[in-house]
């Protein structure tokens, strides 16, 4: 399990990086980085599902970001309070952090888990839906409706990014803009 | 119980970022960086020493397989957070066409 603790030493390093640094090119590579180490951490915690469609939606939403900041750099700005929005916002984040590790105490120890749904599903998962993939089956078999409320809210994005990104009116048809989405 | 510390740690890192970055794409950033910290909790929680992945084939042994259920949510998961994501980033590029900053003290009249 050495290799879990490097791998989140790793993205951790990357997230301060991307929050720190100035200039937002390097940002949002450093998350990228971060989003691919969190690829190969699902890839060794046994989830190959999750982790070929991290790396999609990765550099998906990398192209997406890369986009939206190409050439619109911002000074950085530090007016007045910044000593104090930074205390409160550092007491706010500990103060969840304690409150965090408390409420861990009460979960299972890592690597033990309950598994009392998910005891029948794997031992009823191949006769009732015939999928090999026990993942699979739960999605489009046992909880199907979550999916068909994913693709809702999936469509639902779609529309509102196609009415924002949108030309007001039908005047200049040539000049329509359409944005990049799923 | 330290793993789930330093998850939450990743966590507390987007939650710092959104509160304190005044620039809208660093909050975005801030955003993902939380949705990544989630994730990895669930996957964490759903993890078995020795485990293998929840994929049968001509020598499985059922005794040893991860937990199959939350693999399940957050792949849903993670295809909203592309939706959404792509949604904030939208909304972000109109703010910027239509006031010319990305920062959010600047933005003084919010209206249609």
């Amino acid at each position: 399990m050495v290799e879990l603790y490097i791998l989140l030493i790793l993205m951790i390093i990357g997230a301060i990086i991307a929050i720190e640094v100035k200039d937002m090119l390097s940002s949002v590579i450093a998350v990228g980085a971060a989003g691919l180490a969190l690829s190969i951490t699902f890839l060794i915690l046994k989830a190959p599902d999750v982790a070929i469609t991290q790396l999609v939606v990765e550099i998906l939403a990398l192209i997406i970001l890369i986009r939206a900041t190409l050439k619109k750099d911002l000074p950085f700005s530090a007016t007045g309070r910044w000593f104090l929005n930074t205390l409160i916002t550092v007491a706010f984040v500990v103060v969840f952090l304690v409150i965090a590790k408390r409420c861990l105490d009460d979960l299972p120890q890592f690597g033990q888990p309950l598994m009392r749904v998910a005891k029948i599903y794997l031992k009823q998962g191949l006769a009732k839906t015939g999928a090999t993939n026990l993942v699979g089956s739960v999605i489009l078999d046992y909880r199907a409706y979550d999916t068909l409320g994913e693709a809702t809210i999936l469509f639902t994005a779609v529309i509102g990014v196609l009415s924002i990104v949108r030309r007001v009116g039908r005047k200049k048809v040539g000049t329509e803009v359409k944005e990049e989405d799923e | 119980m330290s793993i789930y510390m330093l998850c939450l740690v990743l966590f507390a890192c987007g939650l710092y970022c959104i509160l304190r970055k005044r620039n809208i794409i660093k909050i975005i950033i801030g955003i993902i960086i939380a949705e990544y910290g989630a994730h990895l909790f669930f996957i964490l929680t759903a993890y078995r020493m020795q485990g293998r992945s929840p994929i049968y084939s001509v020598e499985a042994d059922i005794k040893n397989m991860v937990d199959p259920l939350p693999h399940a949510l957050v792949l849903t998961a993670i295809v909203i957070g592309l939706a959404t994501t792509a949604l904030i980033i939208a909304i972000a590029m109109r703010i910027y066409e239509k006031y010319g900053t990305f920062d959010i003290t600047k933005i003084k009249e919010l209206r249609g």
